[in-house]
């Protein structure tokens, strides 16, 4: 197949270029980029007049729910709600069931992957067995098999000492540590910020120093150990600060956002509005001001959906009976180019923190787009005025507190691989 | 912020929590509360307001003084009642709730008394029951009660005249206490001149003076010239929790006993959501004494529901006639 892409608007900034170019496209590969190779013939003709076009999107932290949770979501379908949010490349936190703690689930969900054929989709491995916090995984064999870094995933490794040997361990295999910090006591079984809103709707709350009381612990033992480590899903202003402070001394850590807590806060939960039900929790607006803050600093380097597909079921009840999480895929793009339009960072801050950024956080070759590397590419409309319906997700999670948004941004293809794995049907393609 | 509790015409359809609803509103139901506590005290305890209408109490939580006044209120309306004790234990969680509605509705019930023990409970079944149905929330987790905060007004207002002159005080366990929060708002709504809460910090929520309280941790200083007194229950789990160090420390710093009550003004009321715990959060002699007012709390409980039921099955016109 070979694709030529017309009169786009370039956005690369990896390769600092934001201009007008054609893309040329065979094999799976970019061919060239503005001068159209002698004798080459496209199958595809795309023409980006007006559109943006961008190298495929990252996703350093997405739950597709397989295995263990098939009814739920599949690799399949979840890969097909990635690519229509402009995702080529995405990250699978080892919280399946089974953990991601063995060659097995690894090769599994890589096959099931690979059967879909959408979407890159590396796994990241567990930190302990069954992630229980007690017995290191064997990180060598889970390398590999090919685990682009290793995690505990939601749960909490209590005990520092055995923090610290799994750090080193990890060190040892050059693993990246993915770290969702929380302290389980001061989690405790909370559900939403604590503050004024937690005191008014008398929910159970879950105060900043639950994560940045985990972020301190885990940094001081990431200078000890050396461990190259990276923040998934920070929550707090505070925690911006402190891992500014561990940058600057020198350490080898990153952190990522959600698009949910750059746009939502505590008073969204409005009247226990289950689809805000969230983990960690949305917090109070100086937060959220702070994190698009540490964005803008370039403390925070990428962003990322956390995307937590759920069922109807899951969200239909008491709020803190109902499951936390939010289905994040095809809002991910539109979310962050909305910061662009309202102004807090800038188009190649934004483009970068979703290509280039996470492509660096995962040492892996993609986020940009350079002459012989694999085609992931995604194209955008930036003209658009489209209500968010959460109910026509391809996601099989239909779960979105941003129903009801307008979007100026909307994914109209993706192409991974060299092949077009989405096409949103109102834009009219010229096949040749 | 209880989005759905008046319909169009600004009429109470729902009765979720305090917050959101208007003076007058809270006044009507004191007014009309008045005219029913008088049934009561009646040969026939009766009048015809709810014939025909079939109200369910579903506790989803164990209650036995606030289910009691729900049903005699019912009764008392002439209503159809059925109370059903539902074990959350035993029924999967959330599906139950929802299944358990659908079919209750199936049933054409039409009005719902809802407790339960998650907070925004009563607001989600407001939510997904069917338009003609009304839910009154009789407790939801340790978000509201509004009809304990209604009959606690009513109380004040029998005993004191004008609102805005009062220091009411609240003391103990506000972090845990539904109780506390619709009374908190059911106060500011009526103008009071100052609510104090009076507890230790782990028995506070984080951010407490933006319910518009002034905060004590002092019972001495807090208790100073107020007006009405409200003791809360203490949970005997708080102490498994590192909230407190033991019943008696508790009592001793925050119990209510004659001697702390003398600070306050000389005709204050000393009030209590029940059920007591006599030496824990207030001393024997004190709930006994002669500025208690804890059992005509109960008396109003009932006149109270009666008000709020009829209210929002909506039937005024009805109702003046048979006052007659």
């Amino acid at each position: 197949m070979k694709i030529h892409i017309k009169n786009g608007r370039v956005i690369d900034p990896a390769n600092q270029v934001d201009a007008q170019q054609d893309i040329f496209i065979s094999d799976g590969k970019i061919l060239a980029i503005n001068t159209q190779p002698d004798g080459f013939a496209a199958d595809k003709t795309i023409d980006a007049t007006g559109l943006f076009v961008c190298p495929g999107l990252i996703d350093l932290s997405a739950r597709l729910r397989e295995p263990g949770q098939e009814h739920t979501a599949t690799i399949d379908s979840e890969t097909l709600a990635a690519v229509a949010g402009g995702i080529t490349t995405l990250c699978v936190p080892p919280d399946t069931d089974p953990v991601i703690d063995t060659p097995a689930v690894v090769e599994l969900i890589e096959d099931r992957a690979k059967k879909a054929g959408r979407a890159m989709v590396y796994t990241i491995g567990a930190l302990t067995q069954k992630l229980n916090g007690e017995l290191l995984t064997e990180m060598a064999a889970l390398k590999a098999a090919g685990c682009i870094g290793v995690s505990n995933g939601l749960s909490p490794i209590k005990n520092s000492l055995i923090l610290r040997r799994a750090m080193e361990y990890a060190a040892t295999l050059d693993l990246t540590l993915f770290i969702n910090a929380t302290d389980p006591w001061l989690l405790g079984n909370g559900c939403v910020h604590e503050g004024a809103i937690s005191a008014r709707l008398g929910l159970t709350g879950i105060p900043e120093t639950a994560e940045t009381i985990a972020v301190a612990r885990d940094l001081l033992l990431i200078e000890l150990t050396g461990v190259r480590a990276h923040f998934h899903n920070i929550s707090c202003g505070k925690t911006v600060q402190l891992i500014k402070d561990a940058k600057d001394k020198g350490l080898a850590v990153t952190a990522d956002v959600s698009t949910h807590h750059l746009h939502l806060s505590e008073h969204d939960i409005g009247n226990y509005d289950t689809f805000t039900h969230v983990m960690p929790p949305l917090r109070s607006i100086r937060d959220r001001e702070q994190l698009q803050q540490g964005l803008r600093d370039g403390v925070i380097t990428a962003i990322c959906t956390n995307h937590q597909p759920l069922d109807n079921d899951a969200k239909l009840g008491p709020f803190a009976e109902t499951a936390p999480g939010i289905s994040g895929l095809e809002t991910l793009l539109a979310l962050t180019l909305k910061l662009v339009d309202d102004e807090e960072i800038t188009l190649q801050q934004a483009i970068a923190s979703l290509t280039s950024h996470p492509a660096d956080i995962l040492g892996i070759d993609a986020g940009q787009l350079n002459v012989g590397s694999r085609a992931d590419i995604c194209i955008i409309n930036p003209n658009t005025h489209d209500e968010c319906q959460p109910t026509q997700f391809v996601s099989a999670g239909k779960n979105s507190p941003f129903s009801g948004w307008l979007f100026n941004n909307k994914v109209c293809h993706t192409i991974f691989n060299g092949k077009v794995v989405f096409e949103q049907d109102k834009i009219q393609s010229i096949s040749v | 912020m209880s989005h759905n509790q008046l319909s169009a015409n600004g009429h109470l359809q729902h009765f979720l929590s305090i917050e959101g609803l208007k003076r007058p509103l809270l006044t009507e139901i004191m007014d009309r509360a008045e005219q029913f506590s008088s049934i009561s005290s009646q040969q026939v305890k009766k009048v015809p307001l709810l014939r025909g209408k079939t109200i369910v109490n579903l506790f989803f939580e164990n209650s036995t003084r606030t289910r009691t006044t729900f049903e005699l209120a019912a009764k008392r309306l002439s209503a159809d009642v059925i109370s059903l004790n539902i074990n959350t234990s035993s029924a999967s969680k959330g599906e139950s709730l929802r299944d358990t509605l659908h079919n209750l509705e199936a049933m054409h019930c039409d009005m719902f008394v809802v407790r339960h023990s998650q907070s925004g409970a009563a607001e989600f079944i407001a939510q997904h029951v069917a338009p003609h149905v009304s839910v009154i929330n009789a407790g939801d987790g340790c978000h509201a009660h509004p009809t304990q905060a209604m009959l606690d007004m009513f109380t004040i207002r029998r005993h004191k005249n004008h609102f805005p002159d009062l220091r009411v005080a609240i003391i103990g366990d506000i972090l845990h206490s539904r109780v506390a929060r619709s009374q908190i708002q059911a106060l500011a709504t009526l103008g009071v001149g100052e609510i104090r809460v009076i507890a230790p910090k782990t028995l506070l929520p984080s951010d407490c003076q933006t319910l518009g309280v002034h905060v004590y941790h002092d019972m001495e200083a807090g208790l100073k010239d107020v007006d009405v007194v409200i003791t809360l229950r203490l949970q005997k789990e708080r102490m498994a929790g590192a909230l407190l160090p033991s019943a008696r420390e508790y009592f001793q710093c925050y119990g209510l006993t004659e001697q702390k009550l003398s600070l306050a003004k000389p005709d204050a009321i000393v009030m209590h959501p029940g059920p007591i715990n006599r030496g824990v959060e207030i001393a024997s002699a004190v709930a006994d004494g002669p500025q208690s007012v804890i059992l005509e709390q109960v008396t109003h409980g009932i006149a109270v529901r009666m008000a709020i039921m009829s209210m929002a099955l909506g039937s005024q016109a009805e109702h003046k006639e048979v006052l007659v």
